[in-house]
């Protein structure tokens, strides 16, 4: 027996869209080996393949062309011999929601028939390392989503398989339960010499993998060890500290804008990372733009990941200022445009949002934060007045959404987690349906819908049925309906969970864009480096509130870390323990 | 005045997303009016009380003229069909038992004796009791064979009395003719209540409902535009029952159209309130289906469609008030075979106005406070 678990030579795989009879193709010779004991990350773009190869790997398809095989046994002949090896955890595991979590449990462990004598001290282990033993008899369905996925990884591990494929596990999970499915992962691979093959869209996930694939249209663009990888990057990433007036995405759009020397600029605790093109200087960068210090840095994997990208496509293009230009005249940044003052919401006994206030000026970028259950979505809720407060003063462009007139929802704009357009319908049959329910007829609807498919670029596919588009275009096409009447206010409801570090970066120009144009804008998102690109972050727990404030303010509260600048996600979680042993010891104490 | 007509823009523009959802696939147009094409052409064959080919046997133990005389009646009526002729007593309970015969004519041995001495000559007649509805048809049809043989003999010095029925608006009394008038409303409302239950929960389940009341529409407006294809729908559902009663069946239409229609209408709507209603108390589409099946059965069994409403125990006579079938499936009859004028029937159509009154707004009410 080789050492080889996977091995794919020239795999091609091509679907057939009936509708438009052409053919898509999913995988492009892809070749690609993984060892025994290994942690292999697949990371790529929307659309790269990912899934397919998984599915391709787990048996659930069969390859177009090309050869596979699996353990050593052939995907083409012995498929099920195969999937009786393998365990395989999609993107949407199929938990039973009114079953408790022991009955899931059961449940997987009979369908792949485990042993009743194995199964205690199975479960056992399970039960410890996902921290789930104190909530088996609580349904599936009222978990929180961390909470879910963990169940969901314990039912693909009630048996001991010999190869684990896991598709985007961390999607929509919160940075605590991230960190603990990976330390699941991670032991699994330590004690059981288990191999493993994961996707993600989070790269410092990918990072603590030992091999890494980068996928793009089908085809593998480079693999590596991380610290290989990252080498690509060397002597090209940079560190800007902006002018003390400047705020870091202004510095970050000025350096974007040089899109020929640039590959990519992001925010970090304050300042702003830069990653140049192989054969420019810094020196060419830093002739014509104000900033105040830079100094070179250790680049990171997503450094290079960004710059084997953008080798192969541009980077998807923003008009800026087509959005900048077009928009209309905003109220005046000087008094709030949304006040929340003592905010409670109670389900019956359970209190999802605790006395919370804050104040959102015109052309604020605000950030909701916390793990999964903090109460994000319910505030969210209250503000467009979909759901009745229990008491406080809500107010939003000067309303309370809940009973104000009709047309006071004209000026806000609303962008749900999940999509929530008419998947049926096409993408103009969307938008056209959406700008009347605005108040947009005749020519002003014909100009709107223009306009923001112009922006969003989605020109080219108005003709497409909503509900089949690619996962990124979905969300832009979300976007595009609710900015069609040019709100005042925008909320946005973990609009960037599941996207790749691309269509993020081009989904943050926009923002920032429309930001400068006076918008105030709300939103959550579980990436925290996102938190960057907030001009004011709130971090929820349990309902209430554990900080507010600038990103920088909020990591000046916690500067006992000797010097070393924090990232956003150290930070949070950070935040969130802190207040979690205080809560345990007061309880303690009761 | 612009505030009228933005109204109105708003509710079409709702109104045209609707058409495109439920009529966009091909699927879902043929599923729409295939079944009741299917549905109605079925009921017409299948749901008929009226006898044909009655499977007989006979036990002729007097084996006389008499008995031969009625025998004959009984083949020149068209109605029955021997299937077997028997020796003795103990074979009747064979072929009524195994259903080989639906009712056994015995002629006991001084049948012919007994006629000729001008006593009461008893026949006996066997019929299988299990669908009782036939039975009693079964028997019905026999007396009025032996009624003719008894007027044609002219036995005994008295004539017997014979009453002559004859049933109006149903001169045959085709079953046929109940029935399928009845089908233009009760067909319509299954899918009509169907497709509005799902309609709201579809949207609640997707999350676009919270989309759309994130937007200035007015819940009355998105109330009108979900009821209107409904409606629409509905009508053309009932249409197309028509046409195949009309002239597939030839059912003679004795009424006038837009009576009918109006009371079609207003019992479209009614359906279309309760459907919203149970729509809009839906966390999903399987709670809303699951509703709308529990609520079909009775609706259907409380409407006087297959069995008479006075036969019902004077409870659930009462609980017939609330049902919009019992009232439209009375106004189709009525306006159909007897036709009915509107100042007949507009008593019937009341009720439905009023349940459409108090549905229509409770929905509208609980698109936005039914709490999650």
């Amino acid at each position: 027996m080789t050492s080889a678990v996977v091995q794919a030579e020239a795999l091609n795989k091509v679907f057939i869209n009936k509708q438009k009879k052409e053919q898509v193709v999913a995988l492009a010779s892809l070749d690609m080996c993984v060892k025994k004991g290994e942690l292999t990350a697949l990371v790529g773009p929307d659309g790269a393949g990912k899934t397919t190869l998984l599915r391709l790997i787990a048996g659930l398809m069969t390859p177009t062309q090309g050869r596979l095989s699996v353990l050593d046994i052939d995907m083409y002949a012995h498929p099920q011999q195969v999937q009786n090896l393998i365990s395989y955890m999609p993107q949407r595991f199929g938990l039973y929601e009114d079953l408790s979590v022991q009955e899931n449990l059961d449940l997987y462990a009979d369908l792949h028939g485990v042993p009743a004598d194995e199964r205690h001290s199975r479960y056992q282990r399970l039960l410890t390392m996902t921290n789930l033993a104190d909530f088996t008899a609580r349904p599936a369905g009222k978990l929180s989503g961390g909470m879910k996925q963990k169940l969901g990884l314990a039912c693909t591990l009630v048996r001991s398989p010999q190869l684990l494929l896991l598709d985007e596990p961390t999607v929509g999970v919160d940075p605590l339960s991230r960190q603990e499915l990976w330390k699941i992962i991670l032991q699994l691979v330590e004690e059981e010499s288990l191999t493993v093959i994961v996707s993600t869209a989070y790269l410092d996930e990918a990072a603590r993998c030992q091999q890494v694939h980068l996928l793009h249209e089908g085809k593998i663009l480079v693999s590596g060890s991380p610290d290989t990888l990252t080498q690509r990057a060397q002597n090209q990433c940079y560190l800007f500290t902006p002018n003390p007036e400047q705020k870091p995405r202004e510095l970050q759009s000025a350096l974007l804008d040089k899109s020929d020397l640039v590959v990519d600029a992001v925010p970090q605790g304050g300042r702003v990372r830069c990653v140049l093109h192989p054969n420019n200087t810094i020196e060419d960068v830093t002739k014509d733009i104000p900033y105040n210090k830079v100094e070179p840095v250790v680049p990171s994997l997503e450094d290079a990941f960004m710059m084997s990208l953008k080798e192969h496509m541009p980077l998807q293009s923003v008009s800026v200022e087509k959005l900048k230009k077009d928009h209309k005249a905003k109220p005046d940044a000087s008094s709030p445009i949304v006040s929340v003052k003592q905010l409670v919401k109670t389900f019956g006994d359970f209190t999802a949002v605790a006395k919370t206030s804050f104040d959102v000026y015109p052309g604020e970028i605000f950030g909701l934060l916390g793990p999964n259950g903090a109460g994000k979505t319910t505030t969210f809720r209250m503000l467009c007045g979909l759901l009745p407060a229990t008491s406080g003063v809500l107010s939003v462009a000067g309303k309370n959404l809940r009973t104000a007139r009709a047309d006071a929802r004209g000026r806000i704009g609303y962008v749900s987690q999940k999509f929530a357009l008419y998947g049926n319908l096409t993408v103009y049959e969307n938008l056209r349906f959406f700008a009347g329910t605005y108040n947009l007829w005749g020519k002003q609807r014909k100009a709107a819908i223009e306009r923001v498919s112009e922006q969003f670029d989605l020109a080219s596919h108005l003709k497409d049925k909503s509900g089949e588009l690619p996962g990124g275009y979905k969300q832009r096409l979300a976007m595009a309906a609710s900015l069609m009447h040019q709100p005042d206010i925008l909320f946005l409801d973990e609009p960037t969970s599941g996207a790749d570090p691309l269509a993020r970066r081009a989904f943050w120009r926009r923002i920032t864009a429309l930001s400068q144009t006076g918008t105030a804008i709300i939103i959550t998102t579980h990436f925290m480096e996102e938190a960057e690109y907030c001009d004011k972050i709130l971090i929820q727990d349990a309902g209430e509130k554990l900080a507010m404030g600038t990103p920088e303010e909020i990591r000046a509260d916690l500067a006992d870390t000797g010097g070393e600048v924090m990232s956003m996600e150290e930070t949070f979680i950070n935040i969130i323990a802190v207040n979690r042993r205080k809560k345990q010891e007061r309880s303690d104490e009761d | 005045m612009t505030q009228i007509k933005q109204y109105f823009q708003f509710i079409f523009n709702l109104c045209q997303k609707e058409f495109l959802t439920v009529l966009k696939d091909p699927s879902s147009r043929i599923i729409l009016i295939l079944p009741i094409i299917m549905q109605s052409i079925l009921f017409g064959y299948a749901a008929t009380f009226d006898l044909k080919e009655v499977p007989y046997a006979v036990l002729d133990q007097s084996n006389s003229q008499a008995s031969h005389d009625v025998l004959q009646k009984l083949k020149g009526a068209g109605l029955f069909n021997q299937v077997a002729t028997l020796h003795g007593s103990n074979e009747v309970a064979d072929v009524i038992g195994n259903q080989e015969a639906l009712m056994v004519v015995y002629f006991p041995a001084d049948f012919a004796d007994k006629l000729q001495q001008d006593q009461a000559s008893p026949l006996q007649l066997i019929v299988d009791g299990r669908n009782s509805a036939t039975a009693n048809a079964v028997v019905g049809s026999f007396n009025a064979i032996t009624l003719a043989y008894n007027a044609s003999t002219d036995v005994g010095s008295q004539l017997p009395i014979t009453v002559k029925s004859r049933a109006w608006f149903n001169p045959n009394m085709e079953t046929r003719w109940i029935i399928m008038p009845g089908m233009i409303a009760a067909l319509s409302m299954i899918q009509t209540m169907m497709l509005t239950a799902l309609s709201v929960a579809r949207e609640r389940e997707q999350g676009t409902f919270d989309q759309l009341l994130v937007t200035p529409s007015l819940p009355s407006q998105i109330l009108i535009s979900k009821a209107v294809p409904s409606i629409f729908i509905g009508l053309i559902q009932s249409t197309l029952v028509f046409l195949i009663c009309r002239f597939w069946f030839d059912i003679p239409f004795q009424g006038n159209l837009f009576v009918l229609y109006l009371g079609l209408f207003l019992f479209t709507l009614a359906s279309v309130g309760i459907g919203l209603s149970i729509s809009a108390v839906s966390l999903n589409m399987q709670q809303a289906m699951l509703y709308t099946f529990v609520l079909l059965m009775p609706l259907m069994l409380l409407s006087g469609y297959a069995t008479p409403l006075a036969n019902m125990p004077d409870v659930m006579q009462n609980m017939t008030y609330v049902n919009p079938l019992r009232f439209s499936i009375s106004i189709v009859r009525r306006v159909y075979l007897e036709g009915a004028t509107l100042a007949d029937v507009y008593t019937e159509m009341l009720p439905l106005i009023l349940i459409a009154v108090v549905t229509l707004p409770v929905a509208s009410w609980l698109f936005r406070h039914r709490t999650s």
